[in-house]
């Protein structure tokens, strides 16, 4: 029997269902884990990423900080935070690791979100007198939700990887199968659990990918909001401008 | 404090060995990226098939594609060998859409230009759409360079040993000292690389005012693709 079927057996195996350690149970933690990391961290970047792409303040820190993030090793942070806070609060210190390594993508996202936004449209905003406040929810928030839901995307699976390293401290999810299995040398429920981890990622992102689709509002040609990777359009905006 | 001076030469000698793992990766997947990255910018339906297939791989936690891999690969899962592949697996991920990205933003006058002048397809991808695309490129290459460096540390739970053995080894026995150096060499070893590389650009491409593209780059998201099929 190769590995793959060894995996295939230790998965549909019905004690996967029962105790503690069934699968359903722990595939709840890392959805749970998952969930509340995220919206912890959105609940903080968003308000702070809108506030940067609607001022243009701070630009420069948050670019500093998704880019340190991304060197920052998010096995270490686990384990530094659990430390420091204490074993007892492993729980506590593991949610705080997952809503840092979360919040620069959801910043870059609700950031890039607001900053891809046609400053000619928001001139029209301003010009049929909408306040601030308007351009804000009526015109830039909605524009920028397909980026937002981009960077909720990344953010989720950012969890959903380092929620399977935090296993490594007990604190449960799917990887612990992984962990207990190198302990083991248990290499089908290694390969098992992986599959499963990854099946979850994927899953994931194609609902982000979906969602990304349905939040792009009624009206804006298709194409339009994606077209912020390479070009501002800002920028552009002020050269055509500035070119008449 | 006590921790660090005693072991110094444990931490030079683990910071060797954790470049030792994230340099081959860099370097290969830059490599396969580039004629991946081609095909994707030259042709539409490869360009999904391809890029889509980049993000999925991507997608996948870096500790089960560790554990993942050898069962296809049939590489020991221990090896060091395993975790480079999954590395450059992840950096091709990265780079070959940046690649695909950089190409697109060539001007198409440019490239006509080039055709007119009597270049054959070779030595205009790389005496005028190689260079051009330089900047983004080089963009994409750091990006892959600092999360290579990051990923490595994830082999110590395989048994790979680099900085991330400071993480565990320092788990185990209650050093937060330890782990902190592991947290902030791995840091350091990132942004050195991040530098070597810019400079490198620099001074290799010093036709690329490429302050702009790189203010830009480190907020992309990974969902959002741009699609400039034709560049306006």
């Amino acid at each position: 029997m190769n590995l793959f079927q060894q995996a295939f057996a230790w998965l549909f195996d019905p004690a996967r269902l029962e105790g503690t350690s069934a699968i359903p149970a722990r595939l709840g933690e890392h959805l749970v884990f998952t969930f509340f990391a995220v919206l912890i961290a959105a609940v903080i970047a968003v308000p702070l990423g809108y506030f940067i792409g609607h001022t243009g303040k701070g630009r420069e820190v948050a670019i500093a900080l998704s880019g340190a993030a991304r060197a920052l090793p998010s096995f270490g942070l686990i384990l530094l935070l659990v430390l420091v806070i204490g074993v007892l609060h492993k729980e506590v210190a593991a949610y705080i690791a997952f809503v840092i390594l979360a919040i620069p993508s959801i910043l870059a996202g609700a950031y890039a979100g607001l900053e891809a936004t046609d400053r000619r449209t928001i001139d029209s905003a301003r010009a049929v007198g909408m306040t601030e406040w308007q351009i804000l929810w009526k015109v830039e928030i909605p524009l920028g939700l397909p980026l937002l839901m981009g960077g909720l995307r990344s953010a989720t699976l950012q969890v959903v990887a380092t929620a399977t390293l935090a296993a490594y401290i007990g604190l449960g999810g799917l990887g612990g199968y992984i962990i207990t299995g190198l302990a083991n040398r248990d290499f089908p429920q290694m390969l098992g659990a992986a599959l499963i981890i990854a099946a979850l990622a994927l899953v994931l992102d194609g609902l982000f990918a979906l969602a990304q689709q349905l939040v792009v509002p009624r009206g804006v040609g298709a194409g339009r909001t994606t077209d912020v990777r390479t070009r501002s359009s800002r920028s552009s905006a002020v050269a055509e401008a500035s070119a008449k | 404090m006590n921790w660090l001076v005693n072991n110094l030469d444990l931490v030079l000698e683990l910071t060797l060995q954790h470049l030792k793992l994230s340099i081959p990766p860099i370097i290969i997947g830059f490599i396969i990226s580039i004629p991946l990255g081609y095909i994707a910018h030259r042709f539409r339906l490869t360009r999904g098939l391809l890029l889509t297939l980049a993000g999925l791989l991507y997608t996948i936690p870096s500790l089960a594609l560790f554990v993942i891999l050898p069962s296809i690969t049939g590489v020991s899962a221990l090896s060091e060998l395993n975790i480079t592949i999954a590395l450059t697996i992840y950096a091709v991920a990265i780079m070959a859409r940046s690649v695909a990205d950089a190409l697109d933003s060539v001007d198409p006058a440019i490239r006509q230009s080039a055709t007119a002048v009597g270049y054959g397809s070779w030595r205009r991808f790389w005496t005028v759409e190689f260079p051009l695309a330089g900047p983004v490129i080089l963009a994409g290459l750091r990006v892959a360079a600092v999360s290579t460096v990051s990923l490595v540390t994830v082999g110590i739970l395989i048994g790979v040993s680099s900085l991330g053995y400071l993480f565990t080894n320092g788990f185990q026995r209650r050093i937060v000292l330890e782990i902190l150096t592991g947290v902030v060499m791995t840091l350091i070893v990132a942004l050195l690389l991040d530098r070597i590389l810019a400079v490198g650009g620099k001074l290799l491409m010093p036709w690329a005012s490429s302050t702009k593209q790189r203010k830009r780059q480190p907020l992309t998201v990974t969902a959002s693709t741009s699609d400039l099929g034709s560049p306006a």
